[in-house]
């Protein structure tokens, strides 16, 4: 396939891809300390900063673009920053320009978003915001192009102190600290864990590099080992379940654009570092390790849509489905995984093409959801889905865009979420020819489980669009609420036609993911490409088009509308609702969101700790409570929490405030350290 | 000879459209035949759609464009999936554009439009239903993903015009496993049509009511486009079965002009027998409470795994 204009840009950039990322990161960082410059100047930072911010961003996702369809081989450079003898290693491959593209694309259109989004009087300075917020973005384009382990623990870490500040943006708000606490004393877990795993595969050489890592021939053990801390650690960046307890309690806490980027980009690149240790790092891949990863993903996945079916704060909702679209692209991974030891790379690169595509669908539909509840927010003061309703009416513009993203994450055709969905569901249907016959029986339990929980999904959409913005207002005040401005509009657009090309031309996205997953699986995707569909093993078995579903359903719409225009004679009046006769119904009589969730809490309350207060008949002020836990809460963390308090008490028995005390410690040190070196 | 391919194609969805309003006509009489009552003329169903056609609309003042739009989108999804199921030749340019985990996605796009249409307005029926169907809906995919993947083992493919094409090349392909796919496809079929035991087509009894309650607030054309695709749906879903479990008769590639006049007449017979069939299911069936509605299509998924696994088995054993 050509992509004209890419050539054009390739002819302009030449070949030296890496060093015009570099550029971009570092116009990033220049524009991060520009923000200082006038910390209080919404003019200035929010609407002119962000907006030069997002033209780089368009910038990285051309380059991104041009490398990927180029077929260059990798680029890499070394850099004389850091430490001494440390320099920084840097490297261009087809993994890391894809997810540069995803941040390119999705990063574009959330800082034209956050350029309108920005008002003074919120929290922390406009300026520190912006400073925040770049150096975030730098950080995270700095992670896909580390080559060594060094400089990627450095721009990790950065990633991960810069989101923490933008989480407690608000940090007059007691709940937000507390929330932005539990961020960091995650993402800190998941940073040591990575370490550690990097520890593990340098195989004895100390050499940090990656390619040293790729060189070197780890044990099977330690290559488990390895693996599995790396699980770990970018599980909890990702929101694996267990780990994914911060991302319901951050995301909300967050100003929209930042849930955006934080939920959009920055759990893609936990996808990033987990497929670059996997199948890059790592030379081998055994079975076990996908079967795990598989479970664990099918699990977040339905644990996330479950618990975002019954939740009541818009914000808590999307961050819980982030825990299962991360679920969905780690199964996919853990598939692919699957096949790749099993030596059947094609399926090894259908299944990494489905956890790719997601993860790009993933930037833009949940960055849509995430930016239009910040409209919602600006124009209601509302979160609570409780006092929403029939927005459409009042925001037609948000209304209209956040319907796309809405459709597109409910995995409906001829939208984005569909396609990577549906290339899942293909590489399931290949596991059957996998050499085990006991995973052959148990793998079509987990593809129910997926169908499940994209059909959960679905649910959990229309409870979130049906509750916010159709219906009747459930406040007077919502009628006075505004449409977004003009940058917000540009770039919840702009989010809404990748959701629309991706969804209608899938073969641009699978010819990108096939570069990939050459590099990764030694097998591109899709051998047959075709101009109109996708047929990823052969068109035999299957095949999908995107383009032809919305050709047919905009023609045959067009069709009806004009005969039923032509032959109905019936005229439209506007009348009261009709609702079986019954006149005196008003908004209060809609489903709440807690009703719309009744049916999940019901069937799946085994997830649940809840929590009730039921009004008994003589309550004079008849009240209803109902509180939902989760139960890792009482599970793990609050054994764990526990205990580490159990310990520090007992520690503290050390420091009893007196310095005779303190001494006499020094001095049997002293005495110790003395006969052991004697 | 693509050119003769489009014919079949246009004519297939058209004769899908003409007759959907037929089907649901013939399910209803054959109800009232076995419940002793006086069945209403088969045409029933094409006198109300031009009744409602030719009705004045009544919108709720609070209904936003979603909620004009929806009935379309509904329709034009529904001759979509006509137009890609093969109940006539296999020989359709459409096919390719979608197999049959692209059909439950199309179905779905039907569904939350359906559902999203029914919160527009704000009343409690219209939300309730919504909540209902998209149960329904949630709780289906598993079961009907269960059967395709079961075909998928059988015939290697998913796209319907190549099972079919396969069922015709090997025609003595009898697993035991097709026999818990078709169950607990036609147990989904009652599920997701709205019919008895999930749902009653026949009440607006609003303890039971799941589709009644989210097309209350549609009339006239509107309500006539919504019913149109319903029916249009019961018939795409009938097809599906019948490709699936009953494939003999449909002209398979570059079929000639009696074949496919063979496979129109053998469309009519395999539909009529289908609607008795379920009509005899529905009388014989009572309508379950709607906190029964899980089990029913748990028990649907399963007996699909049940049939994927005795697949499995068997294909061990033989293999072994």
């Amino acid at each position: 396939m050509n992509f004209p204009w890419a050539n054009l840009a390739i002819s302009s950039i030449s070949t030296h891809e890496l060093l015009s990322v570099m550029v971009v990161v570092a116009c990033w960082s220049l524009l991060a300390f520009a923000c200082m410059l006038r910390l209080r100047s919404i003019r200035y930072v929010a609407r002119f900063l962000f907006s030069l911010g997002a033209l780089l961003s368009t910038a990285m996702f051309g380059i991104a673009i041009a490398y990927l369809t180029s077929g260059h081989g990798p680029e890499v450079m070394t850099l004389p920053l850091g430490l001494p003898d440390l320099p920084f290693h840097l490297r261009l491959d087809p993994l890391s320009a894809f997810f540069l593209m995803i941040l390119g694309l999705a990063g574009a259109g959330i800082s034209v978003f956050a350029a309108g989004y920005f008002r003074s009087g919120e929290g922390t300075a406009p300026g520190l915001l912006g400073l925040h917020y770049h150096v975030f973005l730098a950080s995270m384009a700095m992670v896909m192009i580390a080559d060594d382990a060094y400089l990627f623990m450095v721009a990790w870490e950065t990633m991960a102190l810069t989101s923490y500040f933008l989480v407690t943006s608000q940090h007059r708000i007691p709940e937000i600290r507390k929330a932005g606490f539990l961020y960091l004393l995650m993402a800190h877990v998941g940073a040591v864990c990575i370490l550690l795993g990097f520890g593990v595969m340098q195989g004895g050489s100390w050499q940090f590099t990656f390619d040293a890592m790729r060189s070197a021939s780890l044990a099977p053990f330690w290559a488990t080992v390895a693996f599995t801390l790396a699980l770990i650690g970018f599980g909890a960046k990702a929101g694996l379940v267990p780990m994914h307890v911060w991302l319901p309690e951050a995301h909300p806490a967050a100003p929209s654009p930042v849930s955006a980027m934080m939920s959009g980009l920055m759990l893609k690149t936990a996808v990033y570092g987990m497929l670059r240790i996997t199948f890059d790092l790592l030379h081998v891949q055994f079975w076990q390790w996908g079967l795990a990863v598989t479970v664990l993903g099918l699990f977040s996945g339905l644990f996330g849509a479950i618990f975002a079916a019954v939740q009541t704060d818009m914000k808590r909702l999307l961050a819980y489905s982030s825990i299962e679209n991360v679920g969905l692209i780690f199964t996919a991974i853990g598939l692919s995984i699957l096949f790749a030891a099993s030596h059947m790379p094609l399926f090894a690169a259908l299944a990494l093409a489905a956890a790719l595509i997601h993860a790009l669908n993933h930037s833009l539909f949940k960055s849509i959801l995430f930016l239009a509840t910040g409209s919602v927010l600006h124009a209601t003061r509302q979160r609570s889905l409780g006092k929403l309703g029939g927005l459409i009416r009042f925001m037609p513009w948000v209304a209209t865009l956040a319907l796309i993203g809405t459709l597109a994450i409910a995995g409906l055709p001829p939208l984005n979420g569909f396609v990577s969905e549906w290339l899942l569901l293909q590489a399931f249907l290949f596991t059957p020819q996998l050499p085990h016959t006991f995973i052959n029986m148990l793998i079509p339990l987990g593809a129910a489980a997926l169908a499940l929980t994209v059909a959960l999904a679905a649910y959990v959409m229309v409870k979130f669009y049906g509750i916010i913005f159709l219906g009747k207002p459930r406040e007077a005040s919502l009628e006075q609420a505004h449409d977004a401005n003009w940058l917000e509009r540009i770039g919840l657009a702009w989010l809404a036609v990748g959701c629309v090309a991706i969804g209608v031309q899938p073969q641009w996205a699978l010819h990108l993911a096939g570069k990939v997953t050459s590099m990764l699986v030694g097998q591109p995707v899709s051998p047959e490409p075709s101009m109109w569909r996708i047929a990823p093993i052969s068109p035999a078995q299957a095949s999908y088009s995107g383009s032809v579903f919305l050709a047919v359903i905009l023609c045959v719409v067009a069709i009806t509308f004009l005969g039923v225009r032509l032959l109905a004679h019936g005229r439209t009046r506007t009348t009261a609702p009709w609702d079986c006769g019954y006149p005196w119904q008003d908004a209060r009589m809609q489903d709440t969101a807690e009703g719309f969730g009744q049916p999940i809490r019901h069937m799946f309350g085994a997830f649940f700790h809840i929590e009730r207060d039921l009004p008994s008949p003589t309550d004079l002020v008849p009240r209803y409570r109902i509180h939902i836990e989760d139960r890792f809460w009482r599970g793990i963390y609050r054994p764990i929490a526990s205990g580490v308090q159990r310990l520090a008490d007992a520690i503290s028995l050390l420091q009893g405030g007196r310095l005779a005390v303190y001494l006499l410690y020094s001095f049997i040190t002293l005495l110790g350290l003395l006969v052991f070196v004697l | 000879m693509r050119g003769i391919a489009f014919v079949w194609q246009f004519g297939e969805v058209v004769l899908a459209i003409a007759l959907a309003p037929l089907f649901a006509g013939w399910i209803a009489q054959c109800r009232a035949w076995m419940q002793s009552r006086s069945a209403p003329p088969l045409t029933q169903q094409y006198r109300m759609l031009r009744k409602l056609f030719n009705k004045d609309a009544a919108l709720a003042e609070s209904a936003s464009r979603l909620f004009r739009m929806a009935p379309y989108v509904l329709f034009a999804t529904m001759v979509l999936a006509a137009a890609v199921i093969p109940s006539v030749v296999t020989d359709l340019p459409f096919a390719r554009a979608a197999d049959a985990i692209a059909l439950i996605g199309l179905f779905a796009t039907a569904r939350v439009f359906q559902a999203l249409a029914a919160m527009d307005i704000g009343t409690s029926f219209g939300t309730l239903g919504a909540r209902r169907e998209m149960m329904v809906g949630f709780l289906a995919e598993p079961a009907i993903l269960m059967v395709f993947f079961n075909a998928f083992l059988l015939f290697g493919s998913t796209a319907l015009t190549g099972i079919v094409d396969s069922y015709s090349t090997h025609p003595s392909v009898i697993d035991p496993s097709v026999i818990f796919a078709a169950i607990a496809f036609v147990m989904v079929m009652l599920a997701e049509n709205a019919r008895i035991p999930i749902d009653n087509p026949a009440t607006h009894l609003e303890l039971t009511m799941i589709h009644e309650a989210m097309v209350l607030e549609y009339s006239a054309r509107h309500l006539a486009l919504v019913e149109w695709a319903s029916s249009l749906k019961l018939l795409n879903y009938a097809c599906i079965g019948i490709a699936l479990f009953l494939p003999w008769g449909i002209a398979i590639h570059g079929a000639s002009v009696t074949a496919v006049l063979i496979g129109t007449a053998a469309l009519m017979v395999k539909l009529a027998v289908c609607g008795a069939g379920l009509a005899l299911i529905e009388s014989l069936s009572a309508k379950l409470r709607i906190f029964r509605a899980p089990e029913f299509l748990a028990m649907a998924f399963l007996i699909a795994v049940l049939g994927l696994l005795v697949h499995l088995l068997l294909g061990a054993n033989t293999s072994a």
